[in-house]
């Protein structure tokens, strides 16, 4: 009983992250209808960054990860300037393809700036775990959930609240619309853009705390689909509901089953889930149904 | 696809319909097919093991094709299928003794049902959705073929034997080569005649609108499913060919990258087009050897330079990508029509 608990509260973690790295990408998806392949990458370079800050540059912690933050921010301009901006309009595959290539090119140029073996951030947090009732947490973990949550209550009220936020959600909810409105829909996607490498910048420097980093990472962003197939690609509260399931869903398939198996189960658990759902409820739990006129 | 250069009339359907309407093109064709056979006699080994891969590129990125470019269904699990292909036939040879020349239409078959089982989702999702369906089939593949270990031998890699026939055996790049070329140019001339066919031309009809393509009596379901049967049954010769030529084949071979990798062929060469498979599996086998002569040609520079090339690799393929995507989304096949119209009204182009 102890163990399968331990197990629910490591996967609540995992599951945070995954939050945080789905709302990126349903954001891009939403407002532009991109699918996000460099999801991953974008975890990677962030983790990096805050890395390379911190170690190298010897840069106090908290203002390596604002700084890391606010790189963030222009990485996701300069991408969707450079990259997105000349395919809209262009068909499904080939934007599909694109950031697909771009996760291969980031990828590469990571390995270039950074090598390919694991690196630790320097302990933050101190490593007496903490009891909470008969469960032990480590307080990585703990300040993880904590920083998570606390982001994701930001986005939440960001959508809700700022002049920005409203647009977003008008641009996703309908192009046309909101461009006779007064809103300019290209700032929308470059925020999306902004706003997703944020989160996932986040995501990486957490996830980066917990096990360090290597390049293995970038994988991160395949295991997002499940997350977002099970949520509704275009919903925001879905993200976070998906993120949570499958983040517990992995971590008792990898805690029961990989004795079985050798190991692995991790990274193919939420893949068999994304495939059942893809058969019983294509459009997931609150994902928005398109009904297609010809 | 259907333009003609000026001059050149039809005046039956038959003419229309041909697969050479003009003799030029005949003549060329002819030429080309004496290349290919001349050339094992002419290159040496190095070219050759090139040409082999080649070909065995142009089969996968052909099947490739005929689902994506033909039925436009995107597929991010080719690789996975090719490795269906290579471990059935790896398995049929090595386990049950069986000849190479059965065990390479029944690694066809097998990987089309295969394709089949990871096709039905596209009766209920499409675009986005297939996309990251197809991705969930590439994903359980591979893990099946690490942890099925007491049959695929898992990350240790499972031995095969090279084919005989009557005696001989295909060991070496130069022999292989006759079984790729054979091969390859069966592949394009059957996706060659497939586009005009009934069938070719209901899964372009599928491509270009579903439910239009429905309402003029298309069966979508047997459609859509007969474009994975078809596709996997070319990634399953393809990976066939490959694990015989390579003789021992891990998991690590058939990869979300090699998926990539034969999207980025149609897409470089020309979504839909049977020689635009051709230019892509040329262009990405020959891609990363460009790459390697002028890390080569550098090291003396920077000695450091060897370290990095897998990632400069990914750097240039991505890159690449990119660019192909943005200033040339009609991909080679595009390029190559256009040089031909070009050259056709030499000098007095307008």
């Amino acid at each position: 009983m102890q163990y399968f608990i331990q197990l629910i509260v490591t996967g609540l973690v995992l599951g945070s992250v995954y939050a945080m790295v789905a709302l990126g990408f349903v954001l891009i998806y939403k407002s532009s209808s991109v699918i996000n392949f460099a999801q991953g990458e974008l975890v990677l370079i962030g983790a990096y960054m805050a890395l390379w800050l911190t170690v190298s540059l010897h840069i106090p912690f908290l203002l390596s990860f604002i700084i890391t933050l606010i790189f963030a921010v222009f990485l996701g301009f300069a991408i969707e300037k450079l990259f997105l901006r000349p395919m809209i309009g262009e068909p499904i595959l080939s934007v599909i393809m694109l950031t697909i290539g771009l996760s291969v090119f980031l990828r590469g140029l990571v390995i270039i700036l950074w090598g390919t073996e694991t690196r630790v951030f320097p302990q933050i947090f101190s490593e007496t775990p903490i009891k909470i009732g008969f469960v032990r947490i480590s307080q990585v973990y703990l300040w993880s959930l904590i920083l998570s949550v606390i982001f994701l209550v930001i986005f939440t009220l960001f959508f809700k609240y700022t002049d920005i936020g409203i647009a977003m959600r008008a641009t996703a909810d309908d192009q046309t619309a909101a461009l006779s409105m007064g809103i300019s829909v290209k700032k929308v996607f470059a925020m999306a853009w902004a706003v997703a490498a944020v989160v996932a910048a986040v995501g990486g420097v957490l996830l980066g705390n917990i096990n360090g980093i290597n390049i293995s990472v970038a994988n991160f962003g395949l295991r997002v689909f499940p997350v977002v197939i099970l949520g509704g690609l275009d919903s925001i509260p879905g993200a976070i509901v998906g993120g949570f399931t499958i983040g517990i869903i992995e971590n008792l398939a990898s805690g029961y089953l990989d004795p079985y198996f050798g190991g692995g189960v991790r990274e193919v658990a939420a893949f068999v889930v994304l495939v059942i759902i893809l058969m019983i409820k294509p459009y997931g739990l609150f994902g928005l149904e398109r009904i297609e006129r010809v | 696809m259907y333009r003609l250069p000026c001059g050149t009339f039809n005046t039956t359907y038959k003419q229309d319909m041909a697969l050479f309407r003009t003799k030029f093109l005949k003549f060329w064709v002819g030429v080309f097919f004496v290349f290919l056979l001349v050339f094992p006699f002419i290159a040496n080994y190095y070219m050759l093991s090139l040409a082999n891969l080649i070909g065995i590129a142009v089969i996968g990125a052909l099947g490739l094709n005929i689902l994506t470019g033909f039925a436009g269904q995107i597929s991010l699990g080719h690789g996975a299928f090719i490795g269906v292909g290579a471990y059935t036939s790896a398995l049929l040879v090595m386990r049950l003794h069986l000849s190479f020349w059965l065990a390479l239409p029944l690694a066809g078959l097998f990987t089309a049902f295969v394709g089949l089982i990871f096709g039905i989702p596209s009766l209920r999702v499409k675009g986005l959705y297939l996309a990251i369906a197809t991705l969930a089939a590439q994903v359980i593949i591979n893990f099946v073929m690490i942890h099925w270990s007491s049959l695929t031998k898992g990350t240790s890699g499972l031995p095969v034997n090279p084919p005989t026939l009557f005696g001989i055996s295909f060991d070496t790049d130069k022999k292989y080569y006759f079984i790729t070329i054979f091969f390859a140019v069966l592949a394009t001339t059957f996706a060659k005649n497939l586009q005009r066919t009934r069938v070719g031309r209901a899964f372009m009809a599928v491509r270009d609108n579903d439910l239009a393509a429905e309402i003029i009596g298309i069966n979508l379901y047997k459609y859509k499913l007969l474009a994975f049967f078809v596709s996997s049954f070319y990634a399953g010769i393809a990976g066939s060919l490959w694990a015989h030529y390579v003789t021992i084949i891990t998991p690590e071979h058939f990869t979300l990258s090699v998926s990539v990798d034969y999207l980025a062929m149609i897409i470089i060469g020309g979504v839909g087009s049977v020689l635009g498979s051709i230019f892509g599996a040329i262009f990405m086998v020959l891609l990363p050897e460009i790459l390697r002569l002028i890390a080569d040609a550098l090291s003396g520079v920077y000695p450091s330079i060897g370290n990095f090339f897998s990632a400069m690799r990914d750097v240039v393929f991505g890159l690449t990508i990119i660019l192909f995507l943005i200033y040339e989304p009609d991909g080679l096949n595009h390029r190559w029509q256009m040089i031909k119209a070009y050259w056709k009204l030499w000098p007095f182009s307008y």
